[in-house]
C-alpha cells in the first residue's frame, strides 16, 4: 500500500503534493451487524419506561389499597387458588417462549411455531382466567367504582392484562410473519423483542401476585 | 413434553461444537448480541425450577398461615425480589456485559427512580393519612 502511494507521488512530483495529503480513512465497522443489538437496547429502554408506568400504578395501589370505603376488603375478595392457577399459566408461557427462542436459534421454523402456539395458548388461558375473575368481582358488586382500593386494583391488574393482550396480538402477528417469511434476521429480531416483552410481563406479575394478592390476603 | 424437550437438549449437544467455533472467529460480537439471544435449555430450566419454587413458597405460606402476618409479609417480599432477579438473569439474560453495560445502567437507573418514587409515595401518603384524617385511618376499614 505504502509503495503504491509513493509511486503515485513520484509520478506527480511536479504538482508539489505533500506526502501526507492522503485523506485519512475512517472505517465504520459492522454497521449492519449491530442493528439487532441497538434494537435490543432501545427496546430494553422502552421496557424500563413501561416499568415506571407499573411502578406508578403499584404506588397508587400501595397508597389506596386499604381505602375500602366500607366496601369489600381484599381478604374477602381474592381467590388465591385462582391466582395461583393464573400465575402457573404465565410462568409456563414464559418457559415455552424460552423454548421457542432456543428453537429459533437453531433455525427450526416448525418447532419455533409450535412453541409460540403453546405460549399463545397459555397467554390466552391467563387472560381468560383474569377476565373470569374480573367478571366475578363485578358481578359481586365489587367493580372499580366501588372503592379507591378496587379502582387502583382494576387499574393495576387491568393494565397488566392489557399488556398481555397486546403481547398475544403481537405473538399472532409474528407467527404469521414467520409462516410467510421464515426465520429471516428481521423476524428473529422481532421474536427477540417479543421475548423480552413477554418475560418482562412475567416479572411484573411477580410484583402483582406478591404485592396485590398475597399481601392483600394477609391484611 | 419432557421427552420432547430432552431430545432438544441432545440435539443441542450434537451441534454445539460447530456453533461454538463459528462464533469464536469474531468474539467482539458477544458485546453486541441481542439480549434475548443467550441462554441454553439448561439455563431456562434452572430459571423455571427456581421460579416455581419461589412462587410455591409464598403461596403456601399465605394460604396455610404458618407464620405470623408480619414475618410472612417480609418473607414473601424477599422471595419476590429473589424471583425477579432469577427472571432477570435466566429469562431476560441480564448481566453487566449486555450492550456493553448500557442495559444494566438503564435498569439500575430505573430501579433508583422506582425506589425513590415508590418509597416516597408510600411514606408521604401514609403520614398524610395518619395526620390529616383521624376518622379515616385503616381502623375504620375493618368495620363491615
Amino acid at each position: 500500500m505504502t509503495t503504491t502511494v509513493e509511486a503515485m507521488h513520484g509520478g506527480h512530483a511536479g504538482h508539489d503534493t505533500p506526502r501526507d495529503a492522503t485523506p485519512p480513512v475512517f472505517y465504520v465497522r459492522d454497521e449492519h451487524a449491530h442493528e439487532a443489538a441497538s434494537t435490543a437496547l432501545g427496546f430494553w429502554i422502552y421496557l424500563m419506561s413501561d416499568c415506571l408506568i407499573f411502578a406508578v400504578l403499584f404506588a397508587t395501589y400501595g397508597v389506596l389499597g386499604t381505602s375500602y370505603a366500607a366496601g369489600p376488603t381484599a381478604k374477602e375478595l381474592f381467590d388465591l387458588p385462582l391466582v395461583a392457577l393464573n400465575t402457573t399459566m404465565l410462568l409456563l408461557s414464559s418457559i415455552t417462549y424460552g423454548f421457542a427462542m432456543l428453537a429459533m436459534e437453531k433455525g427450526r421454523t416448525a418447532q419455533t411455531q409450535g412453541w409460540l402456539a403453546i405460549t399463545l395458548l397459555f397467554g390466552l388461558a391467563f387472560l381468560g382466567i383474569e377476565l373470569y375473575e374480573f367478571a366475578h368481582l363485578i358481578h359481586e358488586g365489587a367493580g372499580p367504582w366501588r372503592s379507591a382500593f378496587l379502582s387502583s386494583f382494576f387499574t393495576l391488574v387491568g393494565t397488566h392484562g392489557l399488556h398481555v393482550t397486546f403481547g398475544s396480538v403481537w405473538l399472532v402477528t409474528l407467527m404469521v410473519q414467520v409462516a410467510r417469511r421464515g426465520l429471516i434476521p428481521a423476524n428473529r429480531r422481532r421474536l427477540m423483542c417479543l421475548s423480552m416483552f413477554w418475560h418482562f410481563l412475567d416479572v411484573i406479575w411477580i410484583g402483582v401476585f406478591t404485592f396485590v394478592y398475597l399481601m392483600g390476603a394477609l391484611r | 413434553m419432557s421427552t420432547h424437550a430432552h431430545s432438544d437438549h441432545h440435539a443441542d449437544h450434537g451441534h454445539g461444537h460447530d456453533h461454538g467455533h463459528g462464533h469464536g472467529g469474531h468474539g467482539h460480537d458477544d458485546h453486541g448480541h441481542p439480549a434475548g439471544a443467550h441462554g441454553t435449555f439448561g439455563s431456562y430450566m434452572i430459571g423455571f425450577v427456581l421460579s416455581v419454587i419461589l412462587t410455591v413458597i409464598p403461596f403456601w405460606l399465605v394460604m396455610n398461615g404458618t407464620l405470623d402476618t408480619a414475618t410472612t409479609t417480609v418473607v414473601i417480599l424477599a422471595l419476590a425480589v429473589v424471583q425477579i432477579i432469577v427472571h432477570m438473569v435466566y429469562f431476560l439474560h441480564m448481566n453487566g456485559r449486555v450492550e456493553g453495560g448500557w442495559s444494566m445502567l438503564a435498569m439500575i437507573f430505573t430501579i433508583i427512580v422506582v425506589v425513590i418514587m415508590f418509597a416516597g409515595s408510600l411514606w408521604v401518603m401514609y403520614h398524610l393519612n395518619h395526620n390529616m384524617m383521624p376518622g379515616m385511618t385503616p381502623d375504620m376499614s375493618k368495620m363491615p
